[in-house]
């Protein structure tokens, strides 16, 4: 009411009906979504998550090139260098990692002047640097093999209890739980003692433990996804069964999947540290970051950095990964934030 | 509407009932012993407030349901039971539904196109891509929507369009009967109005027949030639369009009708309304049985109930 | 009208989104003012910014929202019976929950179950509202809260008293949500779509409830909702959304029988008339515009049959057209040419008319 005053004539030209014109209902309201663009998104938005691939990212170049690039290789004993000091070229300027131990030069001593060995060395004169990545890559490996072995029991299992339900899923969670009532450790135990040591042996023994939890969440959401009417609508024109799950049960569950597969990595690699530590780990001289840090344990009074190496690595890993999993949870399906 | 009894019977539902156990002692009669027909390429608007078994009517008639007990006979072919192979595909063929949400009945993962050829594709029904292509492109023209939708997912659209893409996925199959699910009753008033448009074009323009279930008698009345209500899983009245809101006469309908709000402020802020409460009303739905008013025009309801409301009316 | 006092003010408010693809001009500037008693309708499609609206008076904003300008100035009794008027938009959030939320306004959501604890008795959760006011002892609050179930008509209170919420129909939950809002005594009662959720039968006994409670206790209220049946039924003042701008307002027979804004037209044509027979409903071409991208000239200008060249690069302010009345349409401009309303408009408003005539009014 107060804009009446000041309103001015309205030209000739601004007074024509013109109406609508039936060709501008192009609408471009929503055709600017992109799902996969606005996951991103928000994954970036949140700088947590944003460090923590980076981080991942880091670590991952690392454990690649880093062994490649080392005049070192991780079983290259060496008895005349065991227990170097850390020495890091730049740094030893500022008078950390120099190389020295109670004020005397280890290196200058042992008359290897021209030597770099990053985290030093370990008793049998092997170098750290070296076999901490070697032990990241070994870490990583086994357990991504592990999780995927995960994922394809465990996303089957589920997707078939889930679907079908009534009797067959009756039966698949009883058999879930006798197999959840046997304590985890024992089944790795006796597995790793039929079977040969080795990464195939420990991808084993922990994807036949962890395809429980995946199979559980694919399950929960085929359950919730199947009542949907998309997939009503799909059986009302005579789809099959198959056809149901993979086209449109599996692409709907793969936010649920890749959140689970991200939390679930971390949960391999403790594990794997973990058997590494109670000396199931892989054989010797192979090195996982376990097994480093089980190595580096026994003298840890004495030389701290060599559990501390390994160990730091193995935290941001998992720390990262555990972060990731949470922005990616966020950005994949904000409902679940609150959990 | 005089015609109807010359028209091809389409669909035959008799003595429908659908219970859901849900433990032993206790069993949901979502539908209970219902009866009606629908003739080729009629409108039939199925209409009754939430609870009262339309969905759940919808739902047993494309067999997303097994009956409980009852026959239904479409195309000339019973599907009640377990069916023949060649039933259970002209079923899935000729039979097709809109669904209320229109988000939630459009995979979110697939493409507009992708979508729309689901039926094609599992029914095997082109020789080629280009073929698969120039179907999918035809039908979204006919509901109102351009080639380049067909590259957007759900989410790229609005719910309008949303629903459209819903009403091509029927329609891309040919079908001769379609079974609306409250098909508008998520969407605005004016996209209603659009949907509802389209609907009935589309009846005009490939005589497929609709199952047009609502709770929204305005527009069921716009759109329905013949109208059942349900209440509480029993059809209490039938008719035609004009039948059923011209001349109710059982209090169920008659409580609904007058519950329609009108678009007239004078009047319709004291507009008295019509109570009904089944418990109360001393009525027993399943004593009652089917009496003709006029010969398209059944009620349901005891001897004595019937002469009462007929009574009441004159 | 405006002897009655103002308890609401909406001045010049303007909210919008922050989104990755850009910010979401939401609200556009709208001015409402509402008086004590009054029952205001706001109309208008999804997105047309209605319930953010009612949302930013009660203060409950969505983490990316920006408030661009405005203000809402909000008149009340404070505790020691002072009238006192505050703008809500700089109160904070414990400011508000301790003052103004639930004791002066309240909300009536859409969905009676997800507005209720599902693990709480239906009296406990009443009481608890009546507990937030100071000095009220539990079993003063007990009673009181069995009072309020019989004013939301639910007869059998103290048996009803013991209930849990899945207990009830969802009749009898709306009417429970309504007593936990009326449980503090509120001046401005929001309904957000309360009777979308229920059915016909029981939505006009909703409302019929409100209204009567309304009546009784001197409520304001303001009804979000898109059901033109609604409004008919309930309000005195109704506001038209679109586009985030309010384009017309005005008293219910205003708008109902001398609408004036294009948009308003397109609406009441777009509902089916109980009455008449025609082949094919009015629909109001095109889709609302993108408020990721800045408005020129009138938003409705292109879905617009009467839109006119001046649409296309000024907004059109509001334009008054009685006391009660105003739309904001070119139309209006003493230069523009002339333009009725649609025919079959013209037609059902006229037979409106002459229904109310026979019914002797």
């Amino acid at each position: 009411m107060k804009d009446m005053q000041n309103v001015q004539h309205l030209t000739e030209e601004e007074r024509r009906l013109v109406g609508y014109n039936a060709d501008e209902f192009v609408d471009e309201n929503f055709s600017g979504h992109s799902y996969v663009k606005e996951i991103i998104l928000t994954l970036f938005a949140n700088k947590a998550t944003a460090i923590s691939l980076i981080c991942l990212l880091v670590i991952v170049l690392f454990a690649i090139f880093a062994p490649m690039l080392s005049p070192y290789t991780y079983k290259e004993i060496n008895s005349k260098t065991t227990n170097m000091p850390m020495r890091i070229p730049v740094l030893e300027d500022l008078g950390i990692f120099d190389g020295t131990r109670k004020g005397v030069d280890m290196y200058a001593k042992k008359g290897i002047e021209d030597q770099y060995h990053y985290f030093g060395t370990d008793n049998l004169g092997r170098d750290i640097w070296t076999r901490v990545w070697v032990g990241t890559r070994i870490s990583l490996l086994i357990a991504v093999l592990a999780v995927v072995l995960d994922v394809v029991i465990g996303v089957t299992y589920g997707m078939v209890a889930g679907f079908f339900g009534g009797k067959i899923d009756m039966i698949m969670q009883r058999l879930i739980e006798i197999l959840t009532g046997i304590p985890n450790l024992i089944i790795m135990m006796l597995l790793l003692l039929a079977m040969e040591p080795g990464i195939p042996t420990i991808c084993l023994a922990l994807a036949i433990t962890g395809w429980v939890n995946m199979s559980r969440i694919v399950r929960a959401q085929v359950l919730k996804l199947k009542s949907n009417e998309y997939v009503l609508a799909s059986r009302t024109l005579g789809a099959s069964p198959k056809r149901i799950l993979l086209k449109h049960l599996l692409p709907n569950t793969m936010g649920q999947i890749i959140i689970t597969f991200m939390f679930s990595v971390p949960h391999a690699i403790f594990f794997e540290a973990f058997l590494a530590f109670i000396g199931l780990g892989v054989p010797i001289p192979m090195a996982s970051l376990g097994t480093l840090i089980n190595d580096g344990y026994r003298s840890a009074m004495l030389y701290p950095y060599q559990v501390l190496c390994p160990a730091a690595v193995l935290s941001v890993l998992m720390l990262s990964f555990n972060l990731l999993g949470d922005g990616l949870r966020d950005a994949i399906d904000p409902q679940m934030r609150s959990m | 509407m005089q015609a109807n009894d010359q028209r091809e019977v389409l669909l035959k539902v008799e003595n429908l009932k659908q219970y859901f156990p849900i433990s032993r002692s206790y069993t949901v009669k979502a539908v209970d012993d219902i009866s009606f027909t629908i003739h080729r390429g009629e409108i039939y608007g199925l209409v009754g407030e939430s609870g009262s078994g339309k969905s759940t009517t919808g739902r047993s008639i494309i067999r997303l349901y097994d009956p409980t007990d009852g026959k239904i006979t479409f195309c000339g072919q019973d599907i009640s039971g377990k069916m023949p192979r060649d039933t259970v595909r002209m079923l899935r063929t000729k039979m097709h539904m809109i669904f209320q949400d229109p988000m939630a009945s459009l995979n979110p993962r697939e493409k507009v196109m992708d979508i729309i050829a689901e039926g094609i594709d599992i029914h095997q029904m082109y020789s080629s891509q280009e073929e698969r292509r120039e179907m999918v492109y035809a039908i979204l023209k006919k509901v109102g929507l351009s080639k380049e939708h067909a590259n957007r997912y759900p989410h790229q659209l609005s719910g309008g369009q949303r629903q459209r893409v819903g009403i091509a996925r029927a329609l891309i199959m040919k079908p001769d009967l379609i079974i609306a699910d409250e098909a508008i009753s998520a969407l605005d008033v004016s996209i209603q109005a659009q949907v509802v448009n389209l609907l009935k074009s589309i009846q005009v323009e490939t005589g497929c027949a609709i199952l047009f279930i609502a709770h929204d008698l305005s527009m069921v009345r716009y759109i329905s030639d013949t109208i059942g209500v349900l209440h509480l899983g029993h059809l209490v009245e039938s008719g035609t369009t004009a039948d059923v809101f011209e001349h109710a006469v059982h209090p169920y309908t008659r409580s609904l009708l007058s519950a329609i709000p009108r678009p007239n402020p004078l009047l319709e802020k004291d507009r008295p309304i019509m109570t009904y409460d089944y418990k109360t009303s001393g009525l027993d739905y399943s004593q009652g049985t089917y009496h003709d008013i006029t010969d398209t025009h059944k009620v349901l309801g005891t001897d004595a109930d019937v002469q009462r409301w007929l009574k009441e009316l004159a | 009208m405006n002897n009655q006092e103002t308890i609401l003010k909406i001045s010049d408010l303007s909210i919008s989104f922050k989104t990755f693809a850009g910010r979401v001009n939401a609200i556009r500037g709208i001015d409402l003012e509402l008086h004590r008693g009054e029952t205001l309708a706001i109309v208008g499609e999804s997105g047309s910014g209605k319930s953010v609206t009612v949302k930013s008076v009660l203060g409950i904003h969505a983490a990316n929202e920006i408030i661009d300008s405005g203000r809402i100035d909000f008149t009340y009794q404070d505790e020691s019976g002072k009238t006192v008027t505050r703008n809500l938009l700089e109160m904070n959030d414990k400011q508000l929950q301790k003052e103004i939320r639930g004791k002066h306004i309240a909300l009536v959501f859409q969905d009676p179950m997800t507005s209720l604890n599902p693990t709480m008795t239906i009296g406990a959760q009443i009481m608890e509202s009546v507990l937030r006011q100071k000095g009220v002892t539990r079993p003063e609050a007990r009673q009181r809260a069995l009072e309020l179930l019989q004013l939301v008509g639910i007869t059998d209170a103290e048996k009803r008293f013991k209930n849990y919420p899945h207990q009830l129909s969802g009749g009898m939950r709306q009417r429970v949500v309504i007593a936990i809002a009326l449980a503090c005594d509120p001046d401005l009662l929001i309904c957000d779509e309360p009777t979308t959720a229920l059915d016909v039968t029981v939505q006009a006994k909703i409302l019929d409830l409100i209204k009567d409670i309304q009546r009784k206790k001197n409520l304001t209220v303001i009804y979000i909702t898109h059901d033109l049946g609604v409004v008919a039924r309930v309000a005195d003042t109704v506001a038209v959304m679109y586009a985030g701008k309010l384009v017309e307002k005005g008293s219910a027979e205003d708008l109902f029988f001398e609408p004036a804004h294009p948009y308003t037209w397109g609406l009441l044509l777009s509902v089916p008339d109980m009455d008449e027979n025609s082949d094919s409903l009015y629909t109001i071409p095109g889709s609302p515009p993108n408020l990721l991208k800045p408005v020129e000239g009138d938003a409705f200008a292109p879905r617009n049959q009467y839109a006119l060249e001046v649409d296309r690069h000024r907004e059109p302010p509001m334009f008054r057209i009685s006391e009660t009345h105003s739309a904001a349409t070119w139309l209006l401009h003493p230069d523009a040419p002339r333009v009725e309303m649609p025919e079959p408009l013209r037609r059902r408003i006229d037979s409106m008319r002459e229904e109310v005539k026979n019914a002797g009014k």
